[in-house]
């Protein structure tokens, strides 16, 4: 039996995602995926490329918030839509909203001409989503979030020609977009969650299979290498509740 | 022989813009924004601008002024906090307009307007809503096969201002941080072109502290060149100066209410660069 929190289950999740990758630019935003990328190539994913957020990218096992960095190449915004557009990328984002397909708002609640919230805006969403392989981490799973309908499509989702949609990943559950029509399905639950919780915080009728798995836990290294490696000051924590 | 010399001012650059142009900023968020120029803007009698940026409070600190009509944008971000809190009552108010795009479509509608090119294709933002709000954009389908593509449009400047870490009389200059974001396309793209620096070397020094890959604005691309300390100020200018964060949150702070803007206004905004930079560094 484990003894690893709702956290580092969430940190293990995001990193199963880049499982099979390769040498891909591996992008994430947010605490747990950052923990998640450098988690995965520690471990079953050596080849991954990871950038500091900045404009280096980072060969050692980095510990959040360190700067002591070993230094494997540049890769400023420029090189970065060169990734993008070559297809060589994996990316975790978060998102505001997201729909059955997958489509995610970044951008705006509300009327775009007037928004009743204005967001962060689009960025590199649409590029993300049309050129290669996306995934989104959601700390908050909520109605609010999960929604019948985005206001304003920023990823596109599997009905709007995405390239590759994976994961994505909760602080409840883990869906993926196996099925025939690219709907998203509930893929597994972390330990201690119901199906009845997921749905009822999804403002949409995702896939629920007979039998859904556990999340799987963090094996013994993982939770070594997450707790005194890589977050030892325990960051984590802040984002999800144990 | 004379030596070239582009030396300039900020009032006499800011001078040259009228109501209504398109104006491009360098930098990237909280990075490398020239700031300096950005209040020069704000205290001035300028209105209805067009602001094009990845963008960072040189968007919301004009909004706040009220010299903005539009912004084009593929973000507006203060990185610590994500969202510019000046930008976001703009837009909630209706204040101002958006252009809103992905930010490589953006990348590529600078690069187009520098190429003098009609368009560049790009599968970024098919199936998105960027084409739904932005019904002057336009596909293409590729002349050697069936794929459609965005065709996006040359995004040409008026005016672009930059503010990069060195630079010469002569008016080349030099990024000495990670990135140079896409300042060089900024200046290609608009008509009339201006660096500021935070410090003018000698020409014959300027490779004392980067490597010749640093180089990487030259005079082709420039029309006025000026030394401005701490001209980037409340955003990074690394490595000569990281984001000073009190800074940057006392002016998230002054979207609190009308009195607060008035009073950061007074204090950051309606004063010369010598005094602003006495007031940040005391």
């Amino acid at each position: 039996m484990s003894d690893a929190t709702r956290d580092e289950v969430c940190v293990v999740a995001c990193a199963e995602s880049w499982r099979g990758d390769g040498a891909v630019l591996a992008s994430a935003f947010g605490v747990i995926p950052t923990l998640g990328v450098r988690l995965a190539r520690a471990t079953f994913e050596p080849d991954l490329l990871i950038s500091d957020g900045e404009a280096i990218l980072v060969a050692n096992d980095l510990p959040i918030g360190s700067n002591e960095k070993t230094v494997e190449g540049w890769v400023p915004f420029r090189t970065v839509f060169d990734l993008v557009w070559s297809g060589r990328r994996h990316v975790m984002m978060g998102a505001t909203q997201i729909d059955l397909h997958g489509n995610q708002n970044i951008s705006a609640l509300g009327d775009h001409a007037r928004p009743k919230v204005q967001l962060i805006g689009v960025r590199g969403a649409p590029g993300n989503t049309i050129n290669h392989a996306t995934s989104y981490w959601i700390q908050n799973h909520s109605a609010r979030t999960f929604v019948e309908r985005v206001d304003m499509i920023s990823g596109i989702g599997t009905d709007h020609g995405a390239a590759d949609l994976r994961r994505v990943v909760t602080n409840l559950c883990v869906f993926d977009f196996d099925t025939p029509d690219g709907s998203m399905r509930v893929r597994s639950l972390h330990p201690g969650v119901t199906v009845d919780e997921v749905l009822t915080n999804t403002g949409f009728s995702p896939v629920v299979p007979d039998d859904i798995p556990e999340t799987r836990p963090p094996t013994p290294e993982e939770l070594s290498l997450i707790r005194e490696v890589l977050d030892p000051g325990d960051l984590r924590k802040t984002e999800v509740k144990p | 022989m004379t030596t070239p010399d582009l030396r300039t001012t900020i009032d006499e650059a800011v001078a040259e813009l009228r109501d209504g142009m398109t104006i491009g900023f360098g930098g990237w968020g909280s990075r490398r924004k020239p700031m300096a120029v950005v209040r020069a803007i704000a205290r001035s009698s300028l209105k209805d601008l067009t602001i094009a940026s990845y963008g960072g409070p040189d968007v919301g600190l004009l909004c706040a002024a009220g010299k903005v009509k539009r912004v084009v944008f593929g973000f507006v971000t203060l990185d610590s906090i994500p969202l510019d809190p000046h930008f976001r009552a703009a837009r909630e108010s209706g204040a101002v307009e958006a252009t809103e795009m992905d930010e490589g479509m953006f990348y590529l509608s600078l690069l187009a307007a520098s190429w003098r090119v009609p368009f560049l294709p790009t599968r970024a933002g098919l199936g998105s809503d960027v084409m739904r709000i932005n019904p002057s954009l336009k596909t293409v389908r590729s002349p050697y096969g069936d794929e459609e593509l965005v065709a996006v449009p040359p995004l040409g400047l008026d005016a672009a201002f930059v503010h990069l870490n060195r630079g010469d009389r002569r008016g080349n200059a030099q990024f000495l941080g990670p990135d140079l974001y896409f300042d060089d396309l900024f200046l290609s793209a608009a008509e009339r072109r201006f660096v500021t620096c935070e410090r003018l070397v000698e020409t014959e020094d300027l490779l004392s502290e980067g490597s010749v890959h640093t180089l990487r604005i030259n005079r082709t691309m420039v029309d006025g060149i000026a030394e401005v300390p701490l001209g980037a100020h409340f955003t990074s200018c690394e490595p000569d100066y990281p984001v000073p964060n009190r800074w940057l949150k006392e002016y998230a702070r002054a979207a609190a209410d009308p009195d607060a803007w008035s009073a950061y206004r007074k204090r950051f905004v309606e004063v010369s660069d010598e005094d602003y930079r006495s007031v940040v560094s005391s």
